[in-house]
């Protein structure tokens, strides 16, 4: 085979246009490079090779009878808290062992319109919470790019599949970074659109006023190809928004000049304690930006540093009415209990991790009575001053530059004692959440140590064009993307 | 928060939130969320008192649709995914003593 599992979407796509590969070939490539390489890496909790291959064979049938979409026949891996239809959705916790999926999510919907193959249900931390997928309770995942190091998380394996060459692309969601840093940790592209973008149907939620599913590739054109199919009121998910999806594939052109575009520098996103190599890496790729013609100005998010303590506020408060659904009484596991009452507790105990209960737990107290006005209250009202502070910023300049991660992906077991230090890993992505613009991540470095170092395009809202061409303006001009891992 | 910040009671609220926790959890999510609980006081250092909240970062009000008869889920489908059941619906335990 002539490695098709190493190709982009869009290489795919022309050479399925010109009849030079099948979708089938794609698909066998690709499992071919499971096979060989996910043993190491472990981002895949379930594939169905079958159904996989009936959908490859659909596809190239619809273009046998002049089907022609960007999409169509490319296979894509599936975090595993989307549903769908007739296929577990465990969201990597033992409380949804045996849960069958009665639905499809809608993007999953989009996906199978735009006639691209489901290809299999990848590893992330429990319910998403957690930036490492070492709160994982089904799987072990790890960082293609160096096994004894975490690939980041949430959605670590949606990330580690396409880094690894064992998916052409894939869907992840994003609640406080979980697309953007494993993007960042694993040397590959990873976008959280606008809240609202994408419909959030089907995905099991965590926080619902920050959740947003996006996709996770190899460069940024096919971000933007993936995006535009994603997109789009859905009557299902009363947030999203009734706005034309604009054609972010075909506006990406060969033109790499940035003239005209001011790019906004926060100086608070080069926090205390970020690796000197990152905060390199970013500041040569600013300067890149300055050599394809964009003006670099200082702009300040001087409440982007409260970000944190707002976000495991409101998360963790969302999380706690979210995750009441699990209560062993419709789907999942169950244990036994005299009342319903103690069913719930035991069944709860048994089938969340530590890091699920402890949210839980964070959560209720914020909102239980007496605590609601000095917490929750107040977390929502400084997520307004965060939000002013990007509309102030956006003023002065069409995006935002900054680093993902204060540091590279690091070793295993290294923070999972000590919650608070995972947690203010977040810092310089929970801020767009909170205020619900988009982001983006793109390779943009290695360290000494050959981890990959993300860059960080922030756009103000529904700005994804904006980003989408900085990132790709930058990617054209650059090989950092061009590199990968040796498995 | 300092107000009224007496200190959070694991223990107690694990029963709200409905999980059973062993001592040794209670006594780990204790100090873990006690160090947590006091990095979230550096908000105090902030006036918010003339602020509006924010619930939803891009607000959207009064999304209605039109009446319609939509298919619903599979029952089956749905009966399957339950620990227990019979005759198609859910069983589950005893809510009220005779």
């Amino acid at each position: 085979m002539a490695d098709l599992h190493k190709l982009t979407i869009a290489e795919l796509s022309d050479k399925l246009g010109a009849g030079e590969c099948t979708s089938v070939d794609i698909v066998n490539d690709v499992l071919g490079s499971i096979d060989s390489t996910d043993g190491n890496v472990g981002a895949y909790l379930t594939i169905d090779r079958e159904d996989a291959l009936a959908q490859a064979k659909a596809a190239d049938e619809a273009r046998a009878a002049g089907k022609n979409l960007p999409m169509l026949g490319i296979p894509v891996a599936i975090k595993d808290l989307l549903n769908v239809k007739g296929q577990p959705c465990t969201c990597s916790s033992k409380i949804l062992e045996g849960y069958t999926a009665p639905y499809d999510a809608t993007v999953i919907t989009k996906l199978r319109e735009a006639g691209a193959v489901l290809l299999g249900r990848v590893n992330m931390d429990e319910f998403a919470m957690g930036s490492s997928t070492e709160n994982a309770a089904l799987g072990k995942t790890s960082n293609p790019w160096n096994l004894d190091h975490v690939p980041g998380g949430s959605s670590g394996g949606s990330a580690a599949s396409v880094a690894a060459d064992e998916a052409i692309a894939s869907l992840g969601s994003d609640t406080g970074g979980s697309i953007r840093q494993p993007s960042a940790f694993c040397g590959v592209v990873g976008v959280k659109p606008t809240y609202g973008r994408v419909s959030r149907y089907g995905l099991t939620a965590f926080a619902s006023s920050l959740d947003q599913i996006g996709p996770i590739t190899k460069t940024v054109k096919d971000s933007a190809i993936l995006l535009e199919t994603l997109c789009g009121l859905d009557k299902k998910d009363s947030s999203s928004i009734d706005m034309d999806v604009p054609a972010f594939g075909k506006k990406l052109t060969n033109d790499t000049s940035l003239a005209g575009m001011k790019l906004g520098l926060p100086k608070e996103y080069f926090v205390e304690g970020m690796d000197p190599e990152i905060e390199k890496s970013v500041r040569d790729a600013v300067e890149h930006c300055k050599s394809l013609g964009a003006e670099i100005v200082d702009v300040s998010l001087p409440n982007a540093k409260y970000a944190i303590a707002v976000y495991y506020i409101i998360a963790t408060a969302e999380a706690s009415a979210n995750l009441a659904r699990f209560d062993g009484i419709r789907y999942g596991m169950r244990l036994a209990g005299k009342s319903p009452a103690e069913l719930y507790r035991k069944t709860r105990a048994a089938g969340f991790g530590q890091e699920v209960k402890r949210r839980i737990i964070l959560g209720t107290y914020v909102l239980s009575s007496g605590y609601y006005d000095a917490y929750y209250l107040k977390a929502q009202k400084v997520r307004t001053l965060i939000r002013n502070d990007f509309t102030d910023a956006f003023k002065q300049c069409d995006a935002i530059v900054a680093p993902v991660t204060p540091t590279a992906a690091y070793k295993k077991g290294e923070k999972t004692d000590d919650p608070l230090k995972m947690y203010l890993d977040d810092i310089l992505t929970t801020p767009s959440n909170l205020a619900g613009n988009c982001a983006l991540s793109l390779p943009c470095g290695f360290t000494a140590t050959g981890m990959p170092i993300g860059l960080q395009i922030i756009g103000d809202d529904f700005q994804e064009e904006t980003i989408l061409k900085v990132g790709h303006a930058y990617e054209q001009t650059t090989e950092w993307h061009k590199e990968r891992p040796s498995l | 928060m300092s107000e009224t910040h007496e200190g959070m009671d694991v223990g107690y609220v694990a029963k709200l939130a409905c999980i059973e926790l062993t001592d040794e959890e209670t006594k780990l999510f204790q100090g873990q969320l006690d160090q947590v609980l006091h990095y979230v006081e550096q908000l105090n250092e902030l006036d918010v008192s003339t602020v509006e909240p924010t619930a939803h970062a891009i607000p959207v009000f009064n999304v209605l649709r039109t009446d319609e008869i939509g298919t619903s889920l599979n029952h089956a489908d749905i009966i399957a995914n339950a620990p227990s059941a019979t005759d198609g619906e859910i069983r589950v335990p005893k809510i009220i003593d005779q």
